[in-house]
Formats: C-alpha cells, sequence, structure tokens
C-alpha cells in the first residue's frame, strides 16, 4: 500500500505507549507468548468468531471514520483474545522479526475490496506489536491498485504487491483434488499471513469469505471454480504453506453485498459497518455466509441453494478430511460486541 | 522473482536447449539447430526471444526474439463464441464447458478475461512455447510424413488432466510466464524460414487460442504452409466446423472412452469429444486420435473394445490411432509408466476390428512404429521414434500392391 511513509508516527508511538503500559497493568490471560496454532479453538473447546460493528462507521455515508474502524478494530481483537488491550491481543497473533502478509482481496476494485482504511489500521497496530515487516498482497499489481493501494516491492516497512511481483513456488503443491503453485509470497516471504476478506456474495461458489479468498494465493485458481468450487476451496487451505501460516481472519464486512459478486454491484451492497474476526476460517465463513443468507431472504431473495450456489465447500472444509474448522453452530460461539 | 532474474534464467536457459541433444517429450529449438544456426535466428531483427517460465526454469522455452513484451495490450483481442448477459457477464460458447464469467474473471481456461462485459482472449500472438518438430512428434504418421512441423503455443488450457505432461504451461496464467509476440505472419515467416511444411498448435490446447490459431493457418497458406491441430477436441461445434475451414489436419487426443475417466481426471466430458471427432469426418478433415494409456485408470479390455467399436463404426476404418505409453507426470505420479502389454492388448482389439492403422507409440523401435499396407501388410512407411525410414507410399497408394493408403502425403 504505501500510504504510511513512516513505520511509526508521534501519535501512533504515544498510543502504543499507552497500549503497552495498559498491558502492563492486564491480567494473566494477556501476557506475551508464542502465536497460538492457528486453528487452536477458543478455551472453551469452541470457535469464536467476533463481529464487531458501528453504526456510525460512515458518517458522510461512503468514506470510512479512520478512528471509528480503528476503534471497531481494536474492539474486536480485544474479544478475540480476551484481552484489555488492542496490542496484548496483537502480539497474541504475531512475533517481533515476523514479516507479517495481510492478504487482501482486490477483485472488485475501488468498489468493494478490502479497504486501504482497515489496512492501515492494521499496520498501525502491527507495527506497535513490534512487527517490521509488513507485505500487503493479492494476486495482480493492477488489481492491487484499482482498490487504492499503491504498489510498493521494495524497501523496509510495509511492501505492497502482487503475485506478479514474485510468482509463485516452482514446486507443486498438491491436496485432494488441488495441484498448485503457490505464491512465493506466502511460502518464501511471510511468516504469518493475516486474511482480510470481504464480506460478500459469488455468482459460481456462493460466497467469498476466508476460505475463498486463498485462491489468491495460488497460480491457476481458473480450474477451481466448477462444481460450486467444491471440494478445490476446501483443499487449497489444505496445502501446507496456507495451512501453516494464515493465523487470523479479519473480514472486511464495513459493506457487505449480497448478490452479484465477485464484482461490485452498488445495488446489492448494504452497509453492515463492521468486521469479523476469527481464527477458524470455517466458522468465520458460516457465520458470513448466514449473514448473506439473512440479508437476501430480508429482500426476498431466493437463498443460495435455491440458486444453485450453496457453499458446500463450507462443510467440506469441515469434515473429516481437511478438519480446517467447523460448521457446527453448536461449535461455535459467536460474540458480537 | 525480478525481471534481471528471469533474464538471467532465459540465457541459462537458452545455453542449455543449445548445447543439449537429449530427446524430450517438447524438444526445443536449440536442440534441433547447431549453435551458429541458433545464434543467426537469435540476431534476427525483430525476432522475440521467449523467455524463462514465470513459474520456473525447467520449462523455460525459448524462441526468437525480442525484449519482453511491454505491454499485454498487443496480446490482448475480443474473443469469438460469447454471449453477453445482463449485469456485465458473459457466458463462454468456444467449448461445451460454457462458463459464465463475472467481470473482471476468467473461463477455467485462465486465457479469456471478461472486461466490462467484454470477453477477450488474452494469447492472441502470445507464444510460450515454440519448437522444429518432427510431424511424427504430435503425432501424425500420415499427414506429411518425414517432413517438420513449426511447433507452438500459448499458456492455458480447457481441461485439466492429471497426466499432463505439459502442465507447467498448459495450466499457467498467461502473465505467469514471459511469452513473445509472434503475429501470424511473422510466424508463417519463421515456419517457412526453418523449411516447415507446417505450423502445428500444440503443447498446450489450442482451442483457447481459437482466434490466433485459426489467422497464423491463414497466413501460413498465405507462404504455402499447412497447418496441423493437436487437440483434445474439447470445443463446440460451431468453432470446430469454422475452424475446418482454416487447417488441414486435426489430432485428436482421446483420452479414455468413459465418462468416468473424463470426470475424475481430464475434468472435462467424453461425449463432446466424441460428437467432435465425428464432425471432423464429416467434414473430410484428415483425423488421427491419440489414445494415451494410463494403467489401471483407462486401460481395461471392455473400454479398448469399446473404443475400437466405436471408431470402426462411426469414423471408419481409416483413422490412424495411436495407444501411447503413458509417463507419470504432474498429478499421477503414483502410477507406473505403461506396460508394453497393455498397449499391445490395446492394438490387439483394435485389430481384432479390422482398424487398418494401429500404431504403439512412445515405445521407440516398436514393430507398431510402422505404417502397414492394410492389404499386402508390406511396411509402407518405417520409422523408429520420430524418425522415417523407408517410405514406400506412391500417389497415396502401396508401392507393392496399389492399395491406397489414407493419408496426406503430399504437399
Amino acid at each position: 500500500m504505501g500510504r504510511r511513509s513512516e513505520p511509526t508516527t508521534r501519535r501512533a508511538f504515544l498510543k502504543s505507549g499507552f497500549a503497552l503500559g495498559s498491558s502492563l497493568l492486564a491480567c494473566s490471560s494477556c501476557k506475551s507468548e508464542a502465536p497460538s496454532r492457528p486453528l487452536a479453538p477458543a478455551s472453551n473447546g469452541k470457535s469464536r468468531i467476533v463481529i464487531a460493528r458501528d453504526p456510525k462507521l460512515r458518517p458522510t455515508g461512503a468514506s470510512l471514520d479512520s478512528s471509528r474502524l480503528l476503534r471497531v478494530l481494536d474492539r474486536a481483537m480485544q474479544t478475540m483474545y480476551d484481552c484489555d488491550s488492542p496490542l496484548e491481543a496483537w502480539k497474541k497473533v504475531v512475533r517481533p522479526g515476523e514479516v507479517v502478509g495481510l492478504k487482501v482481496n482486490c477483485l472488485a476494485g475501488k468498489g468493494n475490496s478490502t479497504r486501504p482504511e482497515l489496512v492501515d489500521a492494521i499496520c498501525e497496530r502491527l507495527q506497535q506489536a513490534g512487527i517490521k515487516d509488513i507485505v500487503i498482497w493479492d494476486r495482480l499489481n493492477v488489481d492491487l491498485e484499482n482498490a487504492r493501494f499503491r504498489i510498493v516491492e521494495r524497501g523496509s516497512g510495509i511492501r505492497c504487491f502482487g503475485n506478479d511481483t514474485l510468482g509463485f513456488d516452482p514446486e507443486l503443491a498438491t491436496f485432494g483434488s488441488v495441484g498448485s503453485l503457490v505464491a512465493r509470497t506466502l511460502t518464501q516471504v511471510c511468516d504469518a499471513v493475516i486474511n482480510l476478506p470481504v464480506l460478500k456474495d459469488h455468482g459460481i461458489t456462493g460466497v467469498t469469505l476466508a476460505l475463498k479468498s486463498m485462491f489468491g494465493a495460488v497460480h491457476n485458481p481458473n480450474k477451481y471454480h466448477v462444481n460450486v468450487g467444491d471440494p478445490y476451496v476446501a483443499d487449497v487451505n489444505m496445502l501446507p504453506p496456507i495451512r501453516q501460516k494464515v493465523r487470523l481472519t479479519i473480514c472486511d464486512a464495513t459493506a457487505a453485498q449480497y448478490e452479484g459478486g465477485p464484482s461490485y454491484m452498488p445495488q446489492w451492497t448494504w452497509p453492515f459497518n463492521g468486521l469479523i474476526v476469527g481464527r477458524d476460517p470455517v466458522a468465520l465463513d458460516y457465520t458470513g455466509w448466514q449473514i448473506i443468507e439473512k440479508k437476501r431472504a430480508e429482500v426476498g431473495m431466493k437463498s443460495l441453494k435455491e440458486s444453485k450456489r450453496e457453499p458446500t465447500y463450507i462443510t467440506t472444509a469441515a469434515d473429516s478430511q481437511h478438519r480446517l474448522g467447523t460448521n457446527d453452530p453448536k461449535r461455535l460461539e459467536l460474540v458480537e460486541v | 522473482m525480478s525481471r534481471k532474474e528471469n533474464s538471467f534464467n532465459l540465457e541459462a536457459a537458452l545455453r542449455r536447449q543449445v548445447g543439449t541433444t537429449r530427446a524430450s517429450p517438447t524438444q526445443s529449438i536449440g536442440d534441433h539447430l547447431d549453435r551458429r544456426a541458433f545464434l543467426k535466428v537469435s540476431a534476427l531483427p525483430c525476432l522475440a526471444a521467449c523467455a524463462g517460465a514465470f513459474v520456473g526454469a525447467r520449462h523455460a522455452v525459448p524462441l526468437l526474439a525480442s525484449p519482453a513484451a511491454e505491454s499485454d495490450a498487443q496480446f490482448i483481442t475480443e474473443a469469438k463464441f460469447y454471449e453477453k448477459l445482463p449485469y456485465k457477464k458473459i457466458k463462454c460458447k468456444l467449448c461445451p464447458r460454457e462458463c459464465v464469467i463475472d467481470d473482471q474473471e476468467r473461463g477455467y481456461c485462465g486465457v479469456r478475461e471478461n472486461r466490462d462485459g467484454t470477453y477477450y482472449t488474452l494469447v492472441y500472438s502470445r507464444v510460450v512455447s515454440a519448437h522444429v518438430d518432427p510431424i511424427e512428434k504430435k503425432p501424425f504418421f500420415h499427414f506429411l510424413p518425414g517432413t517438420q512441423a513449426f511447433s507452438i503455443a500459448t499458456a492455458g488450457c480447457n481441461v485439466n488432466c492429471k497426466m499432463c505432461q505439459n502442465w507447467e504451461i498448459s495450466q499457467i496464467r498467461p502473465e505467469q510466464a514471459r511469452s513473445s509476440h509472434v503475429p501470424p505472419q511473422k510466424l508463417a515467416a519463421l515456419a517457412q524460414q526453418y523449411r516447415c511444411t507446417s505450423i502445428a498448435y500444440t503443447y498446450s490446447e489450442p482451442v483457447v487460442f481459437y482466434e490466433y490459431m485459426v489467422d497464423c493457418a491463414d497466413a501460413g497458406h498465405a507462404l504455402g504452409v499447412k497447418s496441423a491441430v493437436v487437440t483434445g477436441g474439447y470445443i463446440h461445434a460451431d468453432p470446430l466446423k469454422k475452424l475446418c475451414h482454416h487447417v488441414d489436419a486435426i489430432k485428436v487426443d482421446l483420452k479414455a472412452y468413459s465418462e468416468k475417466f473424463y470426470k475424475e481426471v481430464v475434468n472435462g466430458e467424453l461425449k463432446p469429444v466424441l460428437n467432435a471427432l465425428v464432425m471432423l469426418r464429416k467434414q473430410g478433415m484428415w483425423t488421427e486420435i491419440v489414445y494415451l494409456v494410463v494403467p489401471t485408470l483407462n486401460d481395461s479390455d471392455e473400454e479398448f473394445r469399446g473404443l475400437a467399436r466405436w471408431v470402426r463404426s462411426e469414423l471408419g476404418l481409416d483413422v490412424p490411432v495411436h495407444f501411447s505409453r503413458f509417463h507419470p507426470e504432474y498429478l499421477l505420479k503414483n502410477l507406473p509408466p505403461t506396460p508394453l502389454e497393455a498397449l499391445e492388448r490395446a492394438k490387439a482389439f483394435a485389430d481384432a476390428e479390422g482398424l487398418h492403422y494401429v500404431y504403439i507409440g512412445n515405445v521407440p523401435g516398436h514393430p507398431a512404429e510402422n505404417t502397414y499396407c492394410p492389404k499386402c501388410h508390406k511396411v509402407v512407411v518405417e520409422r523408429v521414434g520420430y524418425t522415417v525410414g523407408a517410405m514406400q507410399v506412391r500417389n497415396g497408394k502401396c508401392r507393392y500392391c496399389q492399395q491406397p493408403i489414407a493419408g496426406v502425403w503430399h504437399l
């Protein structure tokens, strides 16, 4: 993105100092630790999904209020990790010295891609958590630029580029029905990845959320849209570099789309004004799918199943062959803040 | 990988290709030219060098040429055979898959893209691989035997065979490989310059670069160069029928004689391929069939018998059928190469149905590489590997008994 020329502003520094001070007083559960296993369930054995919303996120109707967005992010992260400060929450996700990738989803251009304002907020918190190298990435440079990111291929701090900059690992990664080359950004550059999809409908696979967004990490996503993406979406997420490095999903639901995706269709977009956060991509996808179904029902649209594009790959991702997470509502802890 | 690194890989790849004499499934121009000739060609103005594949150096394939493309725009032209739908969607009508594609998305082939409701091919003149090959390597055994084919490919394919030998170009998107910009007239001129009697569209799947193939065929004919297509035959009737007006021979890779195999291994369908074969015969197109025998997956007696009977009843006895040996590749590395027994069993079923020209491929030195006169049973075309020996076909007839030998034997 490169919108931030300095890794840390004075204001940000003061904020981080405050956060650090706060964290020193935090409960024992928030002490610094190595990042937990990506898909580890919450302490009650359930997969926690946090939905954080603010109805005033868009005071003028169009542009996001960045400071409100940051507060929504903080609330979501603190709730997700049971922490009193956002910094402590982030320290449960990443470790200083790691290169952290932010996998955005920019296919829909500036209309409904991962918002740079959200990425800005995440970068700010990551830097405060001691992360110096951040890589914002997606399929193509042109996609990123169309979504208002600026390409920065070199240098320290925050870089931003598509898979066309580094290409793909030459070793074929396989699982089940898929065989793909995985983006070098993921295999060779990033130690950890935070997935930042958008809450939206998909004309072929039903929805495109945490799991589907990782199609942007492989060289041949066009091969995997048949049969509503089932089992391909689940299989792609089983490829070792993806399964091992994606630690968290923060779904940009500031504006959501219930029909006509993945392209931006303003007539089917509504202000959800929130973020959906989870470590379990299956639980997150299940939750996002239900939100979209609810909205479709509200406006009198057929369900995705009736439209012959029920995202069955979510169930596949949860099955015994994949175990990428849970789609069982009883094993899902939904927290709204 | 930076562009600089890419260039370096290209040069290394070129050096390797020039120096090698090994026979590989995709030999390069360098394999067939001596060093002097190769350098001479490389130095020709306005000829572009194809660079190392972005996805890895193993398939860096090398052509003739100018610096890497400055812009993708030169490779993009509106596609044929599609239908516009509401909300900027389109439906592709080129192959039976009929992808419905949203704005900014691509079809299954990965080389056709919907841009604001208009469908474009991204691979027009975008050559990712080019070699001078014996026509026998395609294989065509009854189409101008003993001649050279200027063989090209772009990225992309409309199926995804688990045994693909060329997946590093067929299963990628065009921007994932360095390509050369080779417009049809230039390609035809190159083929002529290399004394090739034909241009072969091969390696990946020419259906996905249909527009380019048609224009190249026309440009070739203007210079007396014929066109031969190597395809999986997964194409709609209308574009196939039109294609027959432009090219001279088509070889169809019939992957199996079961829908199950097509569904599970090819990610396609058998029926449209069979329909395409029937149409080719009706159009009078010279057609040959290759059947890659994959151990345990498409090598049952039932399939061999069914195939042979279908060819006999629907296409006739004169369509050559090549049963080829499989080598473990791509997503089927767990299987062994095809046992000779399976290939000979397949041939026996075809012989039993009375097919005239049944071959065993990828087994150099096997007597079933030769063409035998269906009447007097003498060898009329002798082959070892891709090399043609004695030819006993005169004016399309057996030299010994005057039996017509089906095929295209002269320019």
